[in-house]
């Protein structure tokens, strides 16, 4: 088995005095998808915040072998963590080309830059066809689509995906998912998913990891998970 | 007839200069949701430098581009060092903050230059141009300089990277961090444009109010009136505002008296407020609850 791009141990973060995670651990496999499934108020999208540094930590996050952990969001961005956060984080009132112009902000690769936006129009063509249109009037599932891009955009080593599936028709949801597997096998970009639809994830994901109020209760191959009935029925409930 | 014109076209003069310093305000308003106060001391302390320098024999046009460069990099350094520490403060403090950094420019400018005032060359010819009696030339020069600043802020923003991700910084810090922007860098950035811009609005309306350190205190307000009425979020907003501002001052102060003059900008900020709150151009907020 190779090096996995991520690895996190013992992590502890906090809001103030509030802590919100005690102690956890995952990795996530180079060319893999890890889920982290959990109730509301678990801790997961904190866990993809402590990994980009938006929130004070302790504990050790290794980004392929090197240490991370308390250097700035941008730094880590730079080195190739690019994360689709809570509430999709559009530039509502940039339009939607200048959106993806952000996404490849860092980057000095004129052509290669030039083939990516062709890339993620044959994954999203809806977005082609809105341009020069205005972020913020783009519908629910066309700006999850629009902040996917924008990160796929970084290039990155490493694809932080907060709760994709948040506030979208079924139909779309499953569109989503169909395409972040096409993506994680064309170009191999590992993933952290975390996720409400437990369902949904484990079917994409390869590992899985369970959060229960800031903790690490369950974890193994995303099948084993998905095959053992008496997790599935306490706390996946389907 | 010819007095009414004659006026709205010299009003067109200042209101440019007006335009830039509302602008500038705009640039670290949208920024930071606050007002910086000093933005006019910051422009009348550049235009000593500028006296400085074409006392020390620099060229004008050498001094004036050596202006806006200092100025600049005044503008960044006020920001890393005596903003950023507060960034954080309540809004109260950074109002404070803003307000001593206004006194301590004006009171250095009377400590080194004192108050006397002094002229302050133009740069453009003193006879009328083209015979024309209707508007001098340090009048048009002045006014095609701020269009052109204008202009190049407007290229700078629409169709840099460098702008566009000022913009987005501005909007959305969360998500330009995410995207690898160094957020913190942009407000710096924010405040040299701002006050290169302020800079170059001193020097154009030095040669006609004297250089002193109070020189910009009227003007600010009138720049502040002109950023209100065109909606203070609004860029664009402000340079037309900035313009209105200027026709309307003048044009009141030729029918009702020049007392009324500095009245007529307090009027606006009112009538503003009371009237239309996101100006003529500014977005109206909504927010869901």
């Amino acid at each position: 088995m190779t090096e996995p791009v991520l690895q996190v141990r013992g992590l502890h973060a906090q809001y103030g005095p509030t802590r919100v995670l005690h102690g956890i651990y995952f990795e996530v496999q180079a060319g893999g998808i890890t889920t982290i499934l959990g109730a509301n108020g678990a801790g997961k999208t904190t866990t993809l915040r402590a990994v980009c540094g938006m929130v004070r930590t302790q504990g050790e996050v290794l980004l392929g072998g090197e240490h991370i952990e308390g250097k700035p969001t941008e730094s880590i961005v730079r080195m190739g963590v690019a994360h689709v956060p809570d509430g999709r984080g559009t530039f509502l009132n940039l339009t939607v080309e200048e959106n993806l112009r952000m996404g490849a902000y860092t980057r000095r690769d004129r052509e290669q830059v030039l083939a990516d936006y062709e890339r993620i129009y044959s994954y999203f063509p809806r977005l082609r066809e809105r341009l020069r249109q205005q972020a913020g009037t783009l519908s629910g599932g066309e700006q999850q689509m629009l902040a996917v891009s924008r990160a796929l955009m970084l290039r990155p080593r490493l694809l932080l995906l907060d709760e994709p599936s948040f506030g979208l028709a079924p139909l779309v949801v499953q569109e989503l998912f169909e395409i972040f597997r096409a993506i994680n096998r064309d170009s191999g970009v590992s993933m952290l998913l975390v996720e409400q639809n437990a369902a949904l994830a484990l079917k994409l994901a390869d590992q899985a990891y369970l959060l229960e109020t800031g903790r690490v209760v369950i974890s193994g191959s995303a099948e084993s998970i998905r095959n053992d009935e008496s997790v599935r029925r306490s706390y996946l409930g389907y | 007839m010819d007095l009414l014109l004659h006026q709205v076209l010299s009003g067109l003069a200042t209101g440019g200069i007006y335009a830039s310093v509302a602008l500038a305000l705009v640039m670290i308003y949208q920024a930071t949701h606050l007002v910086n106060f000093a933005q006019g001391e910051i422009a009348m302390f550049a235009t000593y430098i500028c006296w400085t320098l074409i006392q020390a024999d620099v060229p004008y046009w050498g001094a004036f581009f050596l202006t806006i460069v200092i100025a600049f990099a005044g503008g960044v350094l006020v920001e890393r060092v005596i903003v950023r520490p507060v960034e954080n403060s309540p809004v109260l403090s950074l109002v404070i903050v803003f307000i001593g950094l206004l006194v301590i420019f004006n009171s250095i400018a009377g400590w080194i230059y004192s108050y006397t005032i002094k002229p302050f060359p133009s740069p453009f010819p003193s006879e009328p141009l083209w015979g024309n009696t209707y508007i001098g030339p340090h009048e048009l020069g002045s006014m095609c300089v701020t269009l052109v600043v204008l202009a190049l802020v407007f290229m700078f923003f629409r169709y840099t990277p460098l702008g566009l991700a000022m913009r987005a910084a501005a909007q959305n810090p969360v998500s330009s961090r995410l995207v690898g922007v160094r957020v913190g860098w942009m407000l710096a950035l924010g405040w040299g444009l701002a006050s290169a811009i302020g800079a170059v609005a001193g020097m154009m309306v030095a040669p006609i109010v004297f250089l002193e350190p109070n020189m910009m205190g009227g003007i600010l307000l009138y720049a502040f009136a002109g950023a209100l009425l065109g909606g203070i979020d609004s860029p664009g907003g402000a340079v037309v505002g900035g313009f209105l501002v200027g026709v309307i001052e003048n044009v009141v102060g030729v029918y009702f008296g020049s007392e009324l003059k500095l009245s007529v900008a307090l009027v606006i900020i009112v009538a503003v407020l009371v009237i239309r709150p996101s100006g003529l151009f500014g977005k109206v907020h909504v927010a869901r609850v």
